[in-house]
C-alpha cells in the first residue's frame, strides 16, 4: 500500500466498540464497517469545514463538527464543546487514549467565596490605526487597561510566563522567554509586561531578577509581532537603569554588576538599532542623561562605568559626542582613583579600572568606526590639522599624566554638567564639532598609550600626505608613543599587529625597549595573573603608572625621522582578530565581565604587561548574549 | 424537463405571495431542455409589485396562462398531480388538474381564469409548504436540470440521484482504464505546445469521470490505483476536489456526495480551439479511443471557438471553477450596469421634514441649493436600465434628507488616489469570545452591528447618539401627537444605551445588512431563517422561511426593499421585505452560495459561491446573465464598483479578481494577500479598491490604475481571451496590518475614511 492518506479506523477498533456495545462482529463486516466510518468521517469533517470558513475562524471547532453532524442527520457530540483544547492521554498497557476527565469537586464550587467574574461584556473599539494611509497614530491596539478585559487564557499566560521568568526553573525561563519573543498573540498583555518590568526599580538588590527582567525587554522587543509603541519609553527608561543606577546589589564587591549594566547597555544598543523609529525622539535625551552622570563626579564609579557603556552602545558617535570631549575632565578623577593604592581603595580602585577598561573599548571604536568613516583622508584634511590640532595637543603635553587636566576643559566639562543641571534641552550639541582624527587618536593616545588596540600608522600617513607637518606636532604625538616604544610593542605583541602594512618601519624603527613579550609571554602573564591576581594587579597598574609617567619624559625622535612616503591612508588593526579562535579573538575589548568570587580577579590577558590592570574578562557570557552583541555592534 | 416543473411550483409560490401584477402580461416562455445552465428559474415578467409600500393588498389577478407544454411537460405536471395527492392535497390537485386542464382537456392554451383561481391555489401550496417544505424544496432544487442538488437530507427521496449515476454504468474494460488515460495523456504531451496547453484541460475531467466510472463499477482496487497514479497530474487548483475525490471508494458513498453529483449533473466545460479540437477527435478515432470519446461526449461540453489557442496562462486564468469555465453565451446577454438616476430633490425642504428626520440628530438649517447628484445624473446612462425596469419604493420624506445629508457629506469628500489614500479607522471587537461572524456598518456609518455565533446580533451606536427603544403602546397613548417633536418623544429615554442585543435566531448569524434608511436590520444565520429586526423598537418583525438550510449571507438592495439571500442550498432567493416568500429564486449555482451583493442599481444580484464561480442574476426575469470563473477556492466576498461596471470578488484563495460586467470579462487579479478575502469595498469614487482578510492586514488597490489600464479590443471582448499582466505589485498601494484582527468587513464612510472591523482574536 502506498502511504495513507488519512486518518483510519482499524477493524480492531470498530470489533472494540461493537464489543462494548454487546455485539459480536465478523472481520469482514468489521472491515466494512471501519472503511464505512471513515468515508463518514471525512465527509463530515470536509462539510464541517465550510462551517469553520463562515464563522471566519481558521481553527475548527468541535461545534463546527457537530454541525456538519446536525445538517446531515447525525446525532452531535455532546459535552465537547469547551474551548479549551483537550488533554489526550494513554494508558501504555491498554494502549487505549483517552479525553482526560477532570473530577470536579462541586461542594468545593458551589461553596466557594471567589465567584468568577464572568466574562467581560462584548464590545467595540475605534481607534484610527493609519492616518492617511501611512503611520500609526497613537498606540495601536491598545486594550483597556481593565484586567477584567484580558481573556482568561491571556491571564494565564501572563501568570505563567512571569512566574515562569521570574521563578526559580532556569528552563522554564527560557521556554518563557522564547515564547514571549514569538508569540504573536500577547499584544494585549503588552502594557502588563512593561509594568512588570518597569519593576526594575524595586529589585535593585537581586541582581538574578534585575536579568531576569532584561531578558524579558529583550524578548520583547525582538518579538515581531509586537509594536512597542510608546512604551518602549518604559522600556528604554528600566534599561536605563540598569545601566545607570548604583544598583543596591553593587554594595557587595562579590556581585557582578558589571555584566548587568553590559547587558543592559547592549539592549539599548538593541532597542535602538531595531525600534530606532519609535525611539529617535528619546535619543538626544538619553546622551544627555548619560552625560549628566558622567560628569558628575559624586557618582559612583559603577554609574560612571554604566554610563560609559552605556555609550558605548549608543554608537561611536554618541562616544564621539559626548565621552571623547568629557575625557580629560573625566581622566583626571580616574587617574586620581587609579593611583591611590591605599588598602581603603582598593575597591574603589578595582572599579576604576573597570571604567578604564569601559572607555578604552569605547574609543577604541570611535577611532576605527571614525577612520572607517573618513573617506581618502584629503589633503585639505592635512592641511588643516595642524590648526586644529594646536589647541588640544598644548594641553596635553602641558599636563603632565598625574596631574588634573588644564582650566579650559574642565570647565568645558563643567559647563556641559551645569547646562544638564539645568535640565535645559540640549543645544550643547549645535555647539559641538568633531574633532579631525589624528587630533583625537593623539589625544586618546596621551591616555592610553599602547593600550589601545587601534593604531594608525601615524608616521606613514602623516608623512604621506603632510611631509611638512610642522615637528611639534610629530613630537606630540610621538611623545606617548614612546614611553611604550610603538614599533616595539607592535612587534611584542605579533598577533595584534602581524598585518600591520608599515611594517617596513617596524623593522627599521630602534628598539628601545624589553624584549617584546610574544604570544608565549602574555601567556606566561596570564598564568601569573592567575597564579595571583593580588600580584599581577599591583604589578601591571604600577607599569602602567610609570609608563604614564614616562611617557612625558621619554621623546624617541629618531624614529619619526624617516619619513615614509606612501599613499595616504589611515591603515589601522584591530588587536586581536589575528588571534584566532583559540586565543578569543577580540573578546578582551569587549569588556565582558562575569561573576567571579573574588571580584577583582582580573585575568590579565594580552596586554596586561604593558596597562594599568583593566577589569577584563574572564569568562565569557551566555553564547546568545555574545552573538547577539556582536550582531548589532558591528566591529 | 424537470425544471419546468420547478417553475411550476415557483409560480404558485409566486402567485400566492399575492405580487403578481395586474397590468402585466405573463408569458411564459418554454425553455429547451438542454438550457439548464442557470437559466431554470424562468420566472420572467413583472412578477414584483409595482408599488411595493402598498403591501400585500393587491389581489393575486395575474393572467396566468399555462404554456402549450410539449408531451413531457405534460408528464410533469400528471407528476406533480400525482404528488400532490400522494401528499393527500385534494384540494391542491384538483385545482392544479382544473387549472392545467388535465387530463380530459389535453391542452387549453388559455386555461381557466387564473384569477379566480389564484387565491384557493395559494391556500393550497401554502399548506404543501408548510406540511412538507423540505421535500418540496428538494423536489425543487433537485429536479431543476441545473442540479441545484438538495444537499444530504434530502437525500432519501432522490430518485434522481440513481439514475444520474447509473449514466456510470456502462462501461469497458476497468484495466484499460490506465491505458486509455496514458495513450491520451502521451498524446496530449506529443502535441505542439500551442495545442498541448488547450488539450490538457481535457486531463481533469477525464480523470474524474474515469474514476468515478471505476468506482461505481466496484472496481475498488483499480480506482485506487489509477488515482495513485494520475492524480499528481493535475491542476493544483484542483487539489480539494480531488482529496474529496480520493476520499470516495465506495459505490455506495457516491449517492449523497455533492461534489461527485455537480460533477454528473453538470457538464464540464472546457474552452478549445478548432484546431485542437479537431486534433483530439482525429487521434481519438484513429485509436478507436471510445471510452474517452464517449466521456467526452457525454459528461463534457466542449465550447469550441475559432482562432488561435490559447496559451497556458489564459487557460489558467479561467479555470479552476467546479465545472470548468462557463459557456461563452452565458455572458452574452445584455447587462444595464449603468447607474439609475438619481432623483431630483428640491433642497429647500419644508419644516416638517426636520423634525420628521430626528434620526440625524442634528437640526437641518439652511441647506445650500446646490444640487450636484441631480445635475450629473440629468443624463441618462446610455448603459442604465430603465427607471422603472424594476420597481423601487418611493423615496420617503426621511430618504430624501437623508440623501441630503449625503450630498452635503459628498461635498466635504476626500479624493483619493494613488498618492492620496485614506486614513483607516479600525473597529475592535473586544471579547467576542462567543464568535464574530458577520459585520455590517449603515452606509452613514452612525451604527454598527455584529452577527455572532452564539445566535445574537449585537447593535452598537458608534456616535454619542444612543439607541433608544420606541415607548410601549401605552405610554405611546399618552402622548401628544399634535406636539412638534412628536417623534423624539416616542422614544423611551429610559432604554437608551450604546448596545442593543437582537435575540432570535437559533444558530450563528453569518449574514448581517442595514437598510438604507437604517429603520430595519437583516440577519441571516445558520438555523435557515433570514430576520428582519426593527431598529426603532429593536424586536424581530419577520423571519423569512425557505432556504431550510444555513444562509450564508444576506443584503439588502441599495433602494431598501428587497434583500437577497443565498446559503446552502445553493440557491439565492430575492426577497421583498414585506413577502414572506422569495420573489425569485436563482438556481444554477453547484454549490453553496457564499455572498451575495446587490448592484448599485439594484437590477442585478451578484452571488459567489463555494462552486468557484461567480454569477450575475437579473433581478427582473431572475436568469443568469454573467458567469463568471477564475477562482480557485470558494468565494467569500463581491464588491460593485459605485459606477456599477466592474465587480471585484476575493476568495479563499487569496487573490482579487477583478471583473468587468458588461464584456463579460476578467479584467484583473490583484495577489498579495496570504489568506481567505473576507470583505472587498471601492472607495466612495472608485478610486480605491480596500480588501480586508484573514491574514490580519487590510491591503488598499489602485482601482483607477487597474480599469484604466485595460484595452478591451473588439476580439477580447468577443472571444474572452485576456492577458492579463502581472501587476498586482504596481496596484498595491499599502498593506495595513492589524493586530491579531481578521478584517471581517470595510466600509468607506460618505467622506472616505475607511472603516475596517473585526474581532481581536488572541
Amino acid at each position: 500500500m502506498s502511504e495513507r492518506r488519512f486518518a483510519e479506523v482499524s477493524r480492531d477498533s470498530v470489533k472494540l466498540m461493537a464489543e462494548s456495545a454487546g455485539l459480536e462482529l465478523g472481520d469482514e463486516v468489521a472491515a466494512l464497517l471501519a472503511e464505512d466510518v471513515c468515508y463518514r468521517l471525512r465527509e463530515a469533517a470536509q462539510s464541517s469545514a465550510q462551517f469553520m470558513r463562515h464563522a471566519k475562524r481558521k481553527k475548527l471547532t468541535v461545534d463546527d463538527f457537530n454541525k456538519a453532524l446536525r445538517w446531515s442527520n447525525v446525532e452531535a457530540i455532546c459535552g465537547y464543546g469547551a474551548q479549551d483544547a483537550m488533554l489526550f492521554r494513554s494508558v501504555k498497557e491498554g494502549e487505549l487514549f483517552f479525553v482526560e476527565d477532570r473530577d470536579i469537586n462541586l461542594i468545593e464550587l458551589a461553596l466557594a467565596t471567589n465567584i468568577p467574574k464572568g466574562c467581560a461584556e462584548t464590545m467595540v473599539r475605534a481607534n484610527v490605526a493609519y492616518l492617511d494611509g501611512k503611520g500609526n497614530v497613537g498606540p495601536q491596539g491598545t486594550v483597556p487597561a481593565a484586567v477584567q478585559s484580558l481573556s482568561d487564557d491571556l491571564l494565564k499566560y501572563y501568570q505563567q510566563i512571569t512566574r515562569a521568568i521570574l521563578g526559580e526553573d532556569p528552563h522554564l525561563m527560557k521556554v518563557a522567554l522564547q515564547d514571549l519573543q514569538s508569540n504573536s498573540k500577547i499584544a494585549a498583555l503588552l502594557p502588563y509586561f512593561v509594568y512588570v518590568i518597569s519593576g526594575v526599580k524595586s529589585v535593585s538588590h537581586d541582581l538574578e531578577q534585575l536579568n531576569r527582567l532584561l531578558h524579558m525587554v529583550k524578548s520583547l522587543v525582538q518579538n515581531p509581532y509586537l509594536y512597542l509603541g510608546s512604551y518602549v519609553r518604559s522600556l528604554v527608561s528600566s534599561v536605563m537603569y540598569c545601566i545607570l543606577e548604583p544598583l543596591a546589589a553593587s554594595i557587595n564587591p562579590l556581585n557582578d554588576h558589571w555584566t548587568l549594566r553590559d547587558y543592559a547597555a547592549l539592549l539599548l544598543s538593541h532597542i535602538f538599532w531595531t525600534h530606532g523609529d519609535l525611539v529617535s525622539g528619546l535619543y538626544r535625551q538619553i546622551l544627555l542623561s548619560l552625560q549628566k552622570v558622567l560628569s558628575d563626579p559624586v557618582r559612583p564609579l559603577c554609574s560612571h562605568y554604566g554610563a560609559v557603556v552605556g555609550l558605548h552602545a549608543l554608537g561611536w558617535k554618541a562616544v564621539e559626542r559626548v565621552l571623547f570631549p568629557h575625557l580629560p575632565a573625566y581622566w583626571a578623577n580616574l587617574q586620581a582613583v587609579l593611583d591611590d593604592y591605599s588598602v581603603s581603595n582598593a575597591q574603589v580602585k578595582a572599579d576604576g579600572h573597570k571604567v578604564y577598561g569601559a572607555i578604552l573599548v569605547a574609543v577604541e571604536r570611535l577611532l576605527k568606526m571614525k577612520a572607517l568613516s573618513l573617506p581618502q583622508p584629503a589633503e585639505g584634511c592635512s592641511s588643516s590639522q595642524p590648526g586644529c590640532l594646536a589647541g588640544p595637543m598644548g594641553y596635553r603635553v602641558s599636563s603632565p599624566g598625574l596631574s588634573p587636566p588644564p582650566e579650559p576643559l574642565a570647565e568645558a566639562g563643567l559647563g556641559i554638567a551645569s547646562h544638564l543641571q539645568a535640565g535645559g534641552a540640549g543645544c550643547q550639541w549645535e555647539e559641538w564639532s568633531p574633532v579631525p582624527l589624528p587630533a583625537m587618536y593623539s589625544e586618546l593616545y596621551s591616555f592610553f598609550g599602547d593600550s589601545l588596540a587601534v593604531r594608525f600608522s601615524t608616521e606613514q600617513s602623516f608623512g604621506g600626505f603632510s611631509p611638512c607637518t610642522p615637528s611639534h606636532f610629530r613630537e606630540t604625538r610621538k611623545e606617548p608613543l614612546g614611553h611604550v616604544s610603538n614599533p616595539d610593542t607592535t612587534r611584542k605583541m605579533p598577533q595584534l599587529t602581524a598585518n600591520l602594512n608599515i611594517s617596513p618601519r617596524q623593522d627599521g624603527s630602534p628598539r628601545t625597549d624589553p624584549p617584546p613579550p610574544s604570544l608565549a609571554a602574555t601567556g606566561s602573564v596570564r598564568s601569573l595573573a592567575r597564579s595571583s591576581m593580588q600580584r599581577s594587579r599591583a604589578s601591571s597598574s604600577r607599569s602602567g603608572q610609570r609608563s604614564i609617567g614616562l611617557s612625558r619624559d621619554v621623546f624617541p625622535k629618531a624614529r619619526f625621522t624617516s619619513p615614509h612616503s606612501g599613499p595616504p591612508t589611515f591603515s589601522f588593526v584591530i588587536g586581536g582578530r589575528q588571534m584566532g579562535r583559540r586565543c578569543q579573538g577580540r573578546r578582551p575589548f569587549q569588556t565582558i565581565f562575569v561573576p567571579t568570587p573574588p571580584p577583582p580577579v582580573v585575568l590579565p590577558r594580552v596586554y596586561t604587561h604593558k596597562l594599568p590592570v583593566i577589569g577584563r574578562v574572564c569568562k565569557p557570557l551566555r553564547r546568545w548574549t555574545r552573538s547577539h552583541y556582536s550582531l548589532h555592534l558591528p566591529l | 424537463m424537470e425544471h419546468d416543473q420547478f417553475k411550476f411550483i415557483f409560480k404558485m409560490a409566486a402567485v400566492q405571495g399575492g405580487m403578481v401584477d395586474a397590468k402585466d402580461e405573463l408569458d411564459i416562455k418554454s425553455e429547451p431542455p438542454s438550457d439548464g445552465f442557470g437559466n431554470s428559474n424562468a420566472n420572467d415578467g413583472r412578477l414584483l409589485s409595482s408599488s411595493p409600500g402598498a403591501g400585500t393588498g393587491g389581489t393575486a389577478t395575474g393572467n396566468n396562462k399555462p404554456a402549450p407544454g410539449p408531451p413531457e411537460e405534460q408528464q410533469t405536471l400528471l407528476a406533480v398531480l400525482q404528488f400532490l395527492k400522494k401528499s393527500k392535497l385534494a384540494e391542491s390537485a384538483e385545482i392544479l388538474r382544473r387549472e392545467a386542464g388535465l387530463p380530459e382537456d389535453a391542452l387549453d392554451p388559455k386555461g381557466t381564469d387564473a384569477s379566480g383561481s389564484g387565491p384557493g391555489l395559494a391556500a393550497g401550496s401554502g399548506q404543501v409548504d408548510g406540511v412538507d417544505a423540505s421535500s418540496l424544496l428538494s423536489r425543487v432544487t433537485v429536479s431543476s436540470s441545473a442540479a441545484a442538488q438538495a444537499p444530504k437530507k434530502a437525500g432519501e427521496d432522490q430518485p434522481d440521484v440513481s439514475v444520474v449515476l447509473s449514466a456510470y454504468s456502462q462501461q469497458g474494460d476497468p484495466s484499460l482504464y490506465d491505458a486509455y488515460y496514458s495513450g491520451l495523456k502521451r498524446f496530449i504531451e506529443s502535441v505542439l505546445d500551442c495545442h498541448r496547453a488547450e488539450l490538457s484541460q481535457l486531463f481533469y475531467p477525464l480523470f474524474v469521470h474515469m474514476y468515478l466510472e471505476l468506482v461505481y463499477n466496484n472496481n475498488e482496487s483499480v480506482a485506487k490505483a489509477f488515482f495513485e497514479k494520475f492524480s499528481g497530474d493535475q491542476e493544483c487548483y484542483y487539489e480539494q476536489d480531488l482529496r474529496i475525490l480520493s476520499s470516495l471508494t465506495k459505490k455506495e458513498h457516491m449517492k449523497g456526495n455533492e461534489t461527485l453529483l455537480d460533477f454528473r449533473t453538470s457538464k464540464f466545460v472546457l474552452r478549445i480551439s478548432r484546431d485542437s479540437y479537431q486534433l483530439l477527435k482525429r487521434h481519438l478515432q484513429e485509436r478507436q479511443n471510445n471510452q474517452i470519446w464517449n466521456i467526452i461526449q457525454e459528461h463534457l461540453y466542449i465550447d469550441i471557438f475559432d482562432g488561435m489557442p490559447r496559451s497556458k496562462s489564459q487557460i489558467d486564468a479561467m479555470s479552476g471553477s467546479l465545472a470548468g469555465e462557463a459557456r461563452r453565451e452565458a455572458n452574452k446577454a445584455k447587462v444595464f450596469y449603468g447607474l439609475l438616476k438619481e432623483p431630483e430633490i428640491e433642497l429647500p425642504l419644508d419644516d416638517e421634514d426636520e423634525e420628521a428626520e430626528n434620526e440625524e440628530g442634528k437640526p437641518k438649517k439652511k441647506k445650500p441649493k446646490k444640487d450636484s447628484m441631480g445635475s450629473k445624473s440629468k443624463k441618462q446612462d446610455p448603459n442604465a436600465p430603465l427607471q422603472t425596469r424594476i420597481p423601487l419604493p418611493e423615496l420617503k420624506d426621511s430618504d430624501k434628507l437623508d440623501k441630503i445629508m449625503y450630498m452635503k457629506e459628498s461635498t466635504k469628500r476626500i479624493r483619493l488616489g494613488s498618492d492620496n489614500l485614506p486614513s483607516i479607522c479600525f473597529y475592535t471587537f473586544l471579547n467576542a469570545y462567543q464568535g464574530l461572524t458577520a459585520v455590517d456598518v449603515t452606509d452613514d456609518s452612525s451604527l454598527i452591528a455584529g452577527g455572532f455565533a452564539d445566535s445574537t446580533v449585537r447593535v452598537w451606536s458608534v456616535t454619542p447618539k444612543k439607541l433608544r427603544k420606541v415607548k410601549s403602546a401605552a405610554d405611546l397613548n399618552l402622548i401628544d401627537k399634535e406636539s412638534d417633536d412628536v417623534l423624539e418623544r416616542i422614544m423611551d429615554e429610559k432604554t437608551a444605551s450604546e448596545l442593543k442585543i437582537l435575540y432570535g435566531h437559533s444558530g450563528p448569524v453569518y449574514g448581517i445588512s442595514f437598510s438604507p434608511d437604517r429603520n430595519y436590520l437583516l440577519s441571516s444565520s445558520e438555523d435557515g431563517t433570514i430576520r428582519l429586526w426593527s431598529l426603532q423598537t429593536f424586536t424581530c418583525l419577520v423571519g423569512y422561511k425557505g432556504h431550510n438550510y444555513p444562509v450564508w449571507d444576506t443584503q439588502f438592495s441599495p433602494y431598501g426593499y428587497y434583500f437577497v439571500s443565498g446559503g446552502h442550498d445553493r440557491v439565492a432567493r430575492l426577497w421583498a421585505t414585506d413577502h414572506y416568500q422569495p420573489l425569485r429564486i436563482f438556481a444554477g449555482h453547484l454549490a453553496d452560495i457564499t455572498c451575495t451583493r446587490f448592484h448599485p442599481n439594484s437590477n442585478y444580484v451578484a452571488t459567489g459561491s463555494s462552486d468557484r464561480t461567480i454569477r450575475l442574476w437579473d433581478v427582473l426575469n431572475g436568469n443568469c446573465v454573467r458567469i463568471f470563473t477564475g477562482h480557485k477556492g470558494p468565494i467569500h466576498a463581491l464588491a460593485f464598483s459605485p459606477n456599477g461596471k466592474f465587480l471585484a470578488s476575493g476568495a479563499t484563495d487569496g487573490r482579487v479578481l477583478l471583473w468587468d460586467i458588461g464584456h463579460g470579462l476578467m479584467v484583473g487579479e490583484l495577489k498579495g494577500h496570504t489568506d481567505t478575502i473576507y470583505s472587498l469595498r471601492f472607495s466612495r469614487d472608485g478610486e480605491i479598491l480596500a480588501s480586508g482578510s484573514m491574514d490580519n492586514t487590510v491591503r488598499l488597490w489602485d482601482a483607477m490604475k487597474a480599469f484604466d489600464d485595460l484595452e478591451t479590443d473588439d476580439f477580447t471582448a468577443a472571444t474572452g481571451h485576456i492577458h492579463l499582466q502581472d501587476n498586482s505589485q504596481e496596484l498595491l498601494l499599502g498593506t495595513y496590518m492589524t493586530k491579531s484582527t481578521p478584517v471581517l468587513h470595510l466600509h468607506f464612510t460618505r467622506r472616505n475614511l475607511l472603516l475596517a472591523a473585526g474581532a481581536y482574536n488572541p
